[in-house]
């Protein structure tokens, strides 16, 4: 279960560089998530990992050994694709045997390692059965099966669920967060999802063109999020972003803008005492406001409820303050009436303020 | 109701033209063949004016040594080429599944000599294996090395070797199709399970591709059960009777000894050879089928551990 390090590494397709000096650490034991929409470069740096994409620069180090220029097969890994890459030839014991057979393990403990984890994975009784007589959610296991009985120092993941219906993706995700607990590996996953991320990391690391954004654990990256980016990509519903200026008036911050202007809470008023007249971008969560008529002006924002959509125990609403679009995330049961402007407060905890240049976390 | 049954006659219908042409392009002349072997038949007569001779031109050629030698031939040449063009060209094929700079340009020219009209690859190889000055022989001159009789004492051989080098792009581009179709995810999850190159193939590549070699080779056996201007031009089957292959002997059966009905029982007996071929394919399939079935029933009714 070795530490794993990417330095600096780089991928390129001829003239056009996809990856860009990307440094990341992977803890022994530890549950990595690579997350970031379609063509960030996750799952390039996921297939790097494994061998199937050449490094076009930099290392890749499995406890502190260089392995860029191994085989797959030289880096003690197992993975689990997108498509469940299962042999459709062979049946599921002899899918997830093939590497133990290929090793000319002894054929008794071959077979008792296929039982164990068939009985994990609740398998036993369609070991015989060819890939093409399962259903999506039994492929998937089989390919986890596969990995599993392999016995690999690390796990990788591309993409394992992706190819499953909404309500067996559930299910599965909550089958692999009881697998990583029961079995101590490192694991690398990529997703495009980020509750996925949310649910599974032990440490999340969201990817947007190429460059790393940010890594932390969930509750890090979910309330101090480095940037704009990764404030919007990981949080449902997104986070809402709200032009704004930094001002100061009797000795105290606020943000102003378009129908609101909201007391920032006494750290901030460094920032702001140094750039006065500055723009920014205003980010709050639709989970960071509450519904409360008697709020101060000052904490709160006066929103017009366009539309309130019902998803249950929540409501959303999707409000206009001045001229920008908010989504509120509020309890059923709140009393609320479409077109009325009413008050909602803000968390002062839950104030994000990005640069608007470069978009970094002030 | 005539509105239903129009609806339910479309089909047939649709099916209908190609019948027909079925009937007449192919039914026909085989029920003709089949009838014309039944009679002693000399070109020069019109088939009614022939003489039933029931089974009689079976029964000589079953006893004819010079069928069988023939046949034998065949089976040989058959046999050999199909194995040689199976082995090569489904190894090219494996070699040159890669994205390699001028691959493209290689890939073409390795199916060329399919493209070469087989009466020209017979007038071609005829005059390589000139005793004298064919290029063979006069590079292995050159080397120092004895001179080969290529077509005579190793006919058969030199056969083969012609009908090798121009059927194996057949092999080959096939081949290289079921290769590129297979799915990239299961080879590279047996990259990972730790498969070398060789055993890829041999436990992933070559069992995926098995369904496309099994039709490709039975294509080819069929095809080189029914091979004639190569040899015809290069040997006319001789020396003797050593390359003499069935449907050499037909042709000349018809022509020089003006045996339509022998002639025709000859083809019939070639026609069974080929059915047994084909009915013995889909039989092993559908033994195949059952055998996957079979496991899959016995999987469902395993209990449980």
């Amino acid at each position: 279960m070795p530490r794993i390090r990417l330095d600096n590494l780089v991928k390129r397709y001829g003239a056009l560089e996809v990856l860009h000096d990307i440094d990341l650490i992977m803890e022994d034991n530890e549950f990595t998530v690579l997350v970031g929409p379609s063509g960030c470069g996750k799952s390039t740096t996921l297939r790097m990992v494994a061998g199937l994409e050449t490094v076009s620069e930099g290392e890749i180090y499995m406890d502190d050994r260089p392995v860029s220029k191994l085989e797959p097969k030289d880096r003690d890994i197992a993975m689990v694709f997108q498509d469940y890459a299962l042999y459709p030839h062979m049946n599921v014991a002899r899918n997830m045997s093939f590497a133990l057979r290929l090793q000319k393990a002894p054929k008794d403990e071959i077979d008792r390692k296929v039982r164990d984890v068939a009985e994990i994975l609740g398998l036993t009784d369609y070991l015989g059965r060819k890939p093409g007589e399962l259903s999506g959610g039994q492929r998937q296991r089989v390919a986890m099966g596969r990995a599993l009985t392999r016995d690999a120092g690390t796990f990788l993941f591309d993409e394992p669920l992706s190819n499953l219906d909404a309500k067996l993706r559930g299910q599965m995700r909550a089958e692999l967060a009881l697998m990583s607990q029961r079995v101590r590996k490192n694991m690398i996953y990529v997703t495009h999802d980020q509750i996925e991320a949310m649910t599974l990391a032990d440490r999340i690391v969201v990817m947007h063109d190429g460059y790393i954004q940010q890594q932390g654990t969930p509750s890090e990256l979910f309330k101090h999020p480095a940037n704009k980016f990764v404030a919007g990509f990981l949080g449902m519903p997104p986070m809402n972003f709200l032009d704004a200026t930094l001002t100061e008036r009797d000795g105290r911050a606020f943000a102003e803008g378009d129908g609101y202007s909201i007391a920032l809470s006494p750290e901030r008023a460094g920032t702001v005492r140094n750039h006065p007249g500055r723009e920014v971008i205003l980010g709050i969560r639709p989970s960071d406001l509450n519904y409360d008529p008697q709020a101060l002006e000052e904490s709160a924002f006066d929103l017009n409820v366009v539309v309130s959509e019902y998803v249950g125990a929540q409501s959303v609403l999707l409000c206009r303050c001045g001229s920008a679009n908010v989504t509120v995330e509020l309890k059923s049961e709140t009393p609320i009436a479409l077109g009325e402007t009413l008050r909602f407060s803000v968390n002062p905890a839950g104030i994000h303020l990005f640069d608007k240049e470069s978009e970094t976390a002030l | 109701m005539t509105r239903e049954r129009l609806n339910r006659m479309t089909p047939y219908m649709f099916f209908g033209p190609a019948a027909v042409i079925m009937v007449i392009a192919l039914l026909y002349p085989l029920g003709y063949m089949v009838y014309g072997s039944f009679r002693d038949w000399d070109p020069s007569q019109n088939i009614s004016e022939t003489e039933f001779v029931g089974l009689k031109n079976y029964i000589t050629l079953f006893f004819d040594p010079a069928f069988r030698e023939s046949l034998s031939v065949t089976l040989i040449f058959a046999g050999s080429v199909v194995v040689v063009e199976m082995v090569v060209g489904v190894g090219l094929a494996l070699l040159l599944d890669r994205d390699i700079k001028g691959m493209s340009v290689l890939r073409t020219l390795f199916i060329l000599p399919m493209m070469i009209a087989p009466v020209v690859v017979g007038l071609m190889w005829r005059f390589m294996y000139h005793p004298t000055v064919g290029t063979f022989n006069r590079t292995l001159d050159w080397l120092g090395l004895e001179k080969v009789d290529w077509l005579g004492q190793h006919a058969l051989l030199s056969v083969i070797i012609a009908d090798v080098w121009q059927w194996t792009p057949f092999i080959f581009i096939l081949a290289l199709a079921a290769l590129q179709s297979l799915p990239r995810s299961a080879l590279e999850a047996a990259r990972i399970d730790g498969a070398t190159a060789w055993q890829q193939i041999v436990h992933i590549k070559l069992p995926l591709m098995m369904p496309v070699l099994i039709v490709t080779a039975l294509l080819r056996l069929i095809d080189a059960f029914k091979v004639l201007e190569v040899i015809l031009v290069m040997t006319e089957g001789g020396p003797g009777l050593s390359t003499e292959i069935v449907a050499l002997r037909i042709s000349r059966t018809a022509t020089e000894f003006r045996e339509l009905g022998v002639a025709a029982a000859m083809s019939n007996y070639l026609l069974i050879l080929l059915l047994f071929l084909t009915l013995g394919m889909f039989a092993f399939t559908r033994w195949q089928e059952a055998r996957a079935d079979r496991i899959a029933a016995a999987a469902a009714k395993a209990p449980e551990v």
